[in-house]
């Protein structure tokens, strides 16, 4: 290892590099979560002491998160469109996995690059073309046969619909990188055993994948809780918390309500996180 | 009999696929398409022509925001390349075995926040109250407060904050595969460092590089809250030209074409960085 003591000072310099790039890291993220503690009508610098009023507190002007209407129904339409996204996204991400990952047809390379293609299409675009499919559908039904279905208009359907467009690659990536790690001769071994293949595929193949289903849907749940671009052109009345904070920030003017969305969110994911990386860790030891 | 079952089988996995695809991306962007040839005659009367796309070279403000948000993208792409990859070979090569695994965790981190929240924080570092704007006045190297938000600069920091992760998780998947001894043979036939770098340590890790770049150029150009939220009003992002086609002005015809214009737009950059560099889209992207 000569080459890594030849220059201590370069070292150094390296060191506080990744150090400053941490910080840089960091920095926006801390300010977002503090500024909940505050006891100010503004997200800013003076300190004036520390409170819980953003959180609990049930009256104007410092309505805390937990009081306020809208907040709440956007936090729970957040939830509900991130589990049904996230369940759907795993479902076809495990097929996805075993179709390109065990399954023989032509064009093989081809489709899997159509695959990965969603993650790449700018959200905004994708939104617009499920709004322009689906209104087009909506009004056609309409036009020829009298026929409204409120699902194709914008409203959840339509966000869980956009979401699930590319969320399906991440899991799909995800459960297919496991996947390829499996030894088929396990399987083998419990085909010559005499079990069939339905039960092979509950007892053997299912639970090895399991770890990646669960990081894979926690993934899904929380980049469907994030979404802001697709999510924008397909919402409809009943806005997800993402649009809900950004016509408060655009609108009203920020507060340090916002603040202790952020900070709950924050906690939220850093928890979801852990539970990853348990999820993994077990893997590694199993 | 042993066939039919794996023919069915075949058919049962690939349904969802196709549907999936089918139905969610390749109709959809293809009804993208074909309502953006279509122009407005008359009230209620349409019809198809090259229209909405001569409209968009006639104005120069919707190509200038093209190509300033196409020119941006490939400045923070690059940015995010030259911060991100020293911090990427720090992860993958120096630190050490414990440090490493928390280093990473670090850095994915802000993936798991969303960009709302940490556009967010960087409003509050920034703005005319804001807490840098703060510090500076309390310290009394300024007398007045400073407005960071609203420029160039600060969307380009923005932006560059919001993808390099995309950059770092590639590049350190790559740098790990890499054995330790190909660089100190480097060494050992005495290459100097910035030798061994450009021999053997970049060439190694060029399927990450590309790979980090593309996705990353693609989340920029596609990306519409930093640039509205950091750069004001006045940001010329081109996804925001479309928001306001769609959404404020309603038209849809020349939304879509904007739509496709940046889809066809973004590709191209994407299949040109491919090309000079040599790499194919299933090499570099699908692998990781």
């Amino acid at each position: 290892m000569a080459y890594r003591n030849k220059n201590a000072a370069f070292l150094w310099g390296y060191r506080l590099y990744v150090l400053a790039f941490f910080i840089f890291l960091a920095a926006p993220l801390i300010a977002a979560g503090s500024f909940a503690f505050n006891d100010s009508l503004f997200p800013s610098l003076p300190w004036r002491g520390f409170t819980l009023d953003w959180f609990f507190n049930d009256s104007e002007p410092k309505l805390g998160m937990f009081h306020d209407r809208r907040l709440l129904s956007g936090l729970y339409y957040s939830f509900v469109i991130a589990s049904i996204v996230s369940m759907l996204s795993v479902a076809v991400g495990t097929c996805n996995a075993f179709l390109f990952v065990r399954g023989q047809f032509p064009a093989k390379n081809a489709l899997y690059i159509l695959m990965i293609l969603p993650l790449v299409i700018p959200g905004v675009i994708l939104g617009i073309s499920m709004l322009v499919l689906a209104s087009t559908i909506a009004n056609g039904l309409e036009n020829r046969f009298d026929i409204e279905i409120d699902a194709l208009r914008p409203g959840i359907a339509l966000v869980v619909l956009g979401q699930f467009a590319f969320i399906t690659t991440i899991t799909s990536l995800v459960i297919t990188a496991r996947l390829k790690k499996f030894d088929e001769s396990m399987e083998e071994a419990a085909f010559n055993l005499g079990a069939s293949r339905a039960r092979v595929l509950r007892t053997i193949t299912l639970p090895f994948l399991r770890p990646a289903m669960i990081a894979a849907g926690i993934v899904a749940f929380l980049v469907s809780f994030e979404n802001f671009n697709t999510t924008l052109f397909l919402v409809g009345s009943e806005s997800p918390l993402t649009i809900t904070m950004y016509d408060r920030m655009a609108k009203v003017g920020s507060t340090p309500v916002l603040n202790a969305v952020s900070f709950v969110l924050m906690l939220g994911s850093g928890l979801l996180a852990l539970v990853t990386i348990a999820v993994q860790r077990d893997k590694s030891k199993g | 009999m042993q066939k039919d079952v794996k023919r069915l089988s075949l058919i049962l996995l690939f349904t969802p696929f196709a549907l999936w695809i089918l139905l969610l991306i390749i109709i959809p962007h293809m009804g993208m398409v074909v309502l953006s040839l279509r122009e407005k005659v008359a009230p209620r009367v349409y019809e198809y022509g090259l229209g909405n796309y001569i409209d968009f070279i006639n104005e120069p403000i919707y190509w200038n925001t093209l190509l300033r948000t196409g020119s941006m993208s490939l400045l923070v792409t690059v940015l995010a390349l030259l911060i991100g990859f020293p911090i990427a070979y720090y992860i993958a090569k120096i630190a050490g075995n414990r440090t490493r695994g928390a280093l990473f965790l670090l850095c994915l981190v802000p993936l798991w926040v969303s960009d709302l929240i940490r556009a967010f924080g960087w409003i509050l570092l920034l703005r005319e109250t804001g807490v840098i704007s703060s510090v500076l006045q309390w310290s009394g190297l300024v007398h007045e407060p400073i407005e960071f938000l609203y420029n160039d600069v600060t969307v380009i920091i923005g932006l560059v904050y919001t993808v390099i992760l995309f950059m770092i998780v590639p590049l350190v998947s790559t740098l790990d595969g890499m054995d330790n001894a190909m660089i100190e043979a480097g060494y050992n036939l005495g290459g100097s460092g910035p030798t061994v770098l450009r021999r053997i340590i970049i060439p190694y890790a060029m399927p990450g590089i590309v790979s980090g770049c593309i996705v990353v150029f693609m989340l920029t150009a596609g990306s519409y809250l930093t640039p509205i939220l950091l750069g004001g009003k006045n940001s010329s992002w081109f996804t925001e030209q479309i928001y306001d086609q769609f959404i404020t002005r309603f038209n849809w015809e020349s939304g879509a074409a904007f739509g496709f214009l940046l889809l066809v737009f973004t590709s191209f950059v994407v299949w040109l960085g491919l090309k000079i560099t040599g790499q194919t889209l299933a090499n570099t992207v699908a692998r990781s």
